[in-house]
């Protein structure tokens, strides 16, 4: 066993231990800012594995991205809203749920296990024209480089589509959270609400 | 000698980790927890993705994870909206108490 296969192997498996671990704490954390720190560590265990499968600009676009921004908008909202205390997990409005769901979780991870271990062979062809590596090329920026060629050329509209989502995103956000000046059947709808509470 | 590692097992990964997701969606009644359940899954996704454009060596599947980070960070943008405004009005409400629709 040579030393860099070994490496291969602690980073994967601590890795996957990372991924799994935080996973488990977001579904069975009662407080949700825990729930929120264990999501912090599963994507620092998926952008690990990005860099172990030399997707490097992707590994930094998720620890900005999901850990960063993603994961502190989270939390934001948590304390805004001051729901940050433990809830009770043990009370199941419906009886059987929890049983279906499990029954759902294993049958999808079993149905997709099975169908990677059948397809294993396949995995093997290689159609792609490559991935440029840097060690490989000895650019140290292949990687980008590459994807940056693909983005800007083969799917350089679906990339000018984002720009007009994430502005609907914004001006929505901002619709929908605005408080509304009382005035006239705002302020009707207003009085309403503030009652009902 | 123990083998290289196979891309199988980034798929096995990516599999557990859809399957946690989706179970904590379903049996979660906290909505921001549930919001984070759906976080999950599309990082298992991206997790398939990254793992089959290493192996069939196409640079498309790291431009399709790309495209699905802005996706999710558009969809957490607009939902914890959402949540906001129901929450301000509503503190405290689980998924389960938002039943006005119901017939």
């Amino acid at each position: 066993m040579s030393d860099a296969t070994f490496l291969e192997y602690v980073v994967f498996f601590s890795a996957a231990l990372m991924i799994l671990g935080g996973a488990i704490g977001v579904i069975t954390l009662k407080n949700p800012v825990h729930a929120a720190l264990g999501l912090v560590l599963t994507l620092f265990g998926v952008a690990v594995q990005f860099v172990a499968q030399q997707a490097h600009f992707l590994a930094a676009v998720q620890v900005i991205v999901y850990a960063g921004a993603i994961v502190v908008l989270f939390l934001f909202v948590i304390m805004l809203l001051g729901v940050d205390e433990a809830m009770d997990l043990s009370i199941e409005p419906i009886p059987i749920q929890r049983p279906l769901a499990a029954v759902m979780a294993v049958g999808i991870v079993g149905l997709v296990g099975a169908a990677v271990v059948r397809a294993r062979d396949a995995l093997d062809i290689n159609p792609g024209t490559g991935i440029d590596v840097a060690q490989e090329t000895g650019n140290n920026d292949a990687n980008i480089q590459q994807l940056a060629a693909n983005l800007y050329g083969d799917h350089v509209l679906a990339f000018q589509l984002t720009s007009v989502l994430l502005i609907v995103a914004v001006a929505g956000t901002v619709l929908l959270t605005r408080k509304w000046p009382r005035s006239g059947d705002d302020a009707r709808d207003a009085e309403h609400e503030s009652s009902d509470v | 000698m123990i083998a290289a590692i196979e891309p199988s097992w980034y798929l096995l990964l990516a599999a557990l980790l859809f399957g946690i997701g989706a179970f904590g969606l379903l049996v979660r009644r906290n909505p921001l927890v549930m919001f984070m359940c759906i976080e999950l899954m599309l990082n298992a996704a991206n997790l398939t993705f990254v793992a089959l454009a290493t192996q069939l060596g196409d640079i498309n599947g790291q431009t399709a994870v790309f495209f699905v980070m802005v996706v999710a960070a558009a969809e957490v943008v607009v939902g914890l909206g959402i949540l906001v405004s129901i929450l301000r009005r509503r503190p405290g409400a689980t998924a389960d108490d938002l039943a006005e629709l119901k017939g």
